[in-house]
């Protein structure tokens, strides 16, 4: 399962009419989502990105344009074979209360003609994929279920035949923000294995953030008002009503975008256990540094005060109570720089070892950074 | 908490039915054949007290009522079905409203003015009209219980793929089946109620007990045909009650 499964996707001025409507629900629609990336439409509700995603499996069927799906035109096929080759996954997953959940999963390979064996071992796959036990739900029927479970199946059933492209209707809008959090993750992971090419229509900003390669950001009648990565739109949203859907603490969204390793670390003197207090005074000068132990892991912070004679490096400064890793993200960073006494966070390599600091100087320039390359 | 215990609680009731009704039925039957058979009988009474005039006449109801049924299924179903699809939607009050006066008219009325329309006599005499008047609980409930399938379930299915035809066979029959099922069982009853009328139309039946037995001052045949008519009618209903139990979907308790 290497490599990208996904197709492209198309849509050439794409709109939908409903007869005895002055306007049309969906006006003139043009974007590419990109083979194996996530597309996340987000917009006020009733603004028509529902019906522009239900356009591309022909639950609605457009009034006027062009969709292709991976070069194919799909107003051309046959809707239902069409669909077999989409995954569907919707608002509270949409099970069949009296199938099993196996009977469920295995809908789509049964309609595209699979043998039974071949269902039953790509069930069991697929509940494994998504975190479920075979053993223990593949018999259970859906109201035996969790809401976050029920989800859980109805991702599963969505990728059973295996499709290229996934389109998905606020799958996790229903379900406690734990659990929807427990699903996002664990979206983010299979996309990561598996490289669909997805659709995810929601409401929430943040949700779009954290699971799209790109954002669409749709006004009235599904008029595309930006279309970029979530790092664009934070860093420069396109106009008033792109920064109000962003909302509040945009910057601090911003933050949750970039790791620890993507920004330049600073250094501050260190010393070891083993040497001696006046080494490090020399270092530290009138400022202050870290004591590390045997395997260089941040013990305490020490200033020249704490660094006097006949004071021992065992039991000088005070401890290092929060450490950020390379793959923390910066509002992680930001959080620990604001709880320690000195501004400074300390970063921890994949043993524990020291490599740097952040200080509150280098989050506020990536950010100012980011600000300028997005308008530029 | 009151709700899924008044739930369960009929949950039980209803399976205490399932087991005590046939038996209590059987039970008053064996009683009243006991007795009519061991009173005195004089020969007007044992001209219809006698094992063959009696499994004759039940025979004859029984087929009544079985026929009424299957000719309900096979109109009512498919008709309910037909009438819920998008394209026949203002179809159904016209035919809805047929059904009505079918059942809104007295069996008795319809029965005769049937045969006084044909100039039959007979079985299908019977069969017709009580078909008719009988269509109308499976048919609405076919419809109510087609409507009641929640349309994200239709759009899910017809979203992975399936024809509009698999998704009614898969999804929205079998979730229908209930109340199919319930409809069913109330218009199995009410035929059984209307074949004691066949004997109007010379159509045979229990109903011929009850007629003989008053018009010749007899209780022992009227309450004979009377005993027997309910004890089928019980009997038809508990059929109906183990059909629900045994044919309705599973997952959804």
């Amino acid at each position: 399962m290497n490599g990208k499964t996904g197709v492209e996707i198309h849509l050439d001025n794409v709109s939908k009419r409903y007869s005895g409507q002055k306007t049309a629900a969906v006006d003139e629609v043009t974007m590419t989502i990109p083979a194996g990336e996530t597309v996340v439409f987000v917009g006020p509700s009733g603004c028509g990105k529902t019906t522009t995603m239900k356009m591309i499996n022909r639950l609605i069927e457009p009034s006027g344009g062009r969709i292709t799906i991976g070069g194919e035109d799909a107003l051309k096929l046959d809707p239902d074979q069409l669909r077999r080759r989409i995954g569907y996954a919707i608002q509270q997953a949409g099970l069949f209360p009296h199938m099993t959940v196996g009977q469920n999963v295995g809908v789509v390979p049964g309609l595209v003609g699979w043998d039974k064996n071949k269902i039953a071992d790509r069930v069991e796959e697929m509940l494994d994929l998504v975190g479920l036990e075979p053993s223990e739900f593949r018999d259970r029927y859906p109201r035996q279920l969790s809401g976050g479970q029920q989800q859980r199946v109805g991702v599963a059933r969505a990728l059973a035949a295996d499709p290229p492209v996934l389109l998905m209707d606020e799958p996790f809008g229903a379900v406690d923000p734990i659990t929807r959090g427990n699903l996002q993750d664990q979206l983010l992971r299979l996309q990561s294995e598996l490289g669909k090419t997805i659709v995810f229509v929601t409401h929430d900003f943040d949700e779009a953030v954290k699971l799209g390669d790109r954002i669409a950001v749709l006004g009235d009648r599904s008029k595309i008002l930006q279309y970029d990565t979530p790092d664009a739109i934070l860093a420069n949203p396109a106009d008033d009503t792109v920064a109000g859907f962003v909302g509040a603490g945009a910057s601090l969204k911003q933050l949750t975008l970039l790791r620890v390793r993507d920004v330049e670390h600073g250094d501050v003197p260190t010393a070891t256990v083993d040497d001696s207090p006046e080494q490090l005074r020399e270092r530290v000068g009138k400022g202050s540094g870290l004591l590390l132990d045997a395997r260089r892991r941040p013990l305490r912070w020490v200033s020249a005060r704490d660094l006097g004679p006949g004071k021992s490096l065992r039991t000088a400064g005070r401890p290092v109570e929060d450490s950020v890793s390379e793959a923390s993200t910066l509002q992680d960073a930001l959080e620990a720089i604001l709880t320690d006494d000195d501004g400074q966070a300390v970063v921890v390599g994949t043993r524990g070892e020291y490599v740097g600091v952040v200080d509150i100087d280098t989050v506020m320039t990536t950010i100012r950074q980011l600000r300028e390359e997005a308008r530029a | 908490m009151t709700a899924p215990t008044a739930e369960r609680g009929s949950r039980r009731a209803e399976r205490i039915r399932l087991y005590a009704q046939p038996l209590i039925v059987l039970g008053i039957v064996g009683v009243v054949l006991a007795w009519a058979f061991s009173s005195d009988l004089d020969d007007i009474e044992k001209r219809s007290i006698n094992a063959s005039t009696i499994l004759s006449l039940t025979w004859q109801h029984v087929e009544i009522t079985a026929v009424v049924t299957a000719l309900v299924l096979v109109v009512a179903v498919p008709l309910g079905v037909v009438l819920t699809r998008r394209w026949a939607k203002p179809l159904a009050p016209l035919v809805l409203g047929i059904a009505n006066i079918g059942q809104a008219a007295p069996a008795v009325g319809l029965l005769v003015l049937f045969f006084l329309a044909t100039g039959w006599t007979g079985f299908w005499v019977v069969v017709l009209p009580t078909a008719l008047y009988a269509l109308l609980p499976v048919l609405r409930n076919t419809m109510v219980g087609l409507q009641q399938v929640d349309p994200s379930l239709v759009e899910a299915g017809r979203g992975i793929g399936m024809s509009g035809f698999s998704v009614l066979r898969r999804i929205e029959f079998p979730l229908a089946v209930p109340f199919v099922l319930a409809g069913l069982r109330t218009a199995l009853v009410l035929a059984v109620g209307v074949a004691t009328l066949a004997m109007l139309v010379d159509g045979g039946g229990l109903g011929v007990m009850i007629d003989t037995g008053y018009k010749l001052r007899r209780t022992s045949v009227l309450v004979v045909g009377a005993v027997l008519a309910v004890a089928l009618a019980l009997l038809v209903d508990w059929l109906g009650a183990l059909a629900e139990q045994l044919l309705g979907p599973r997952g959804l308790r």
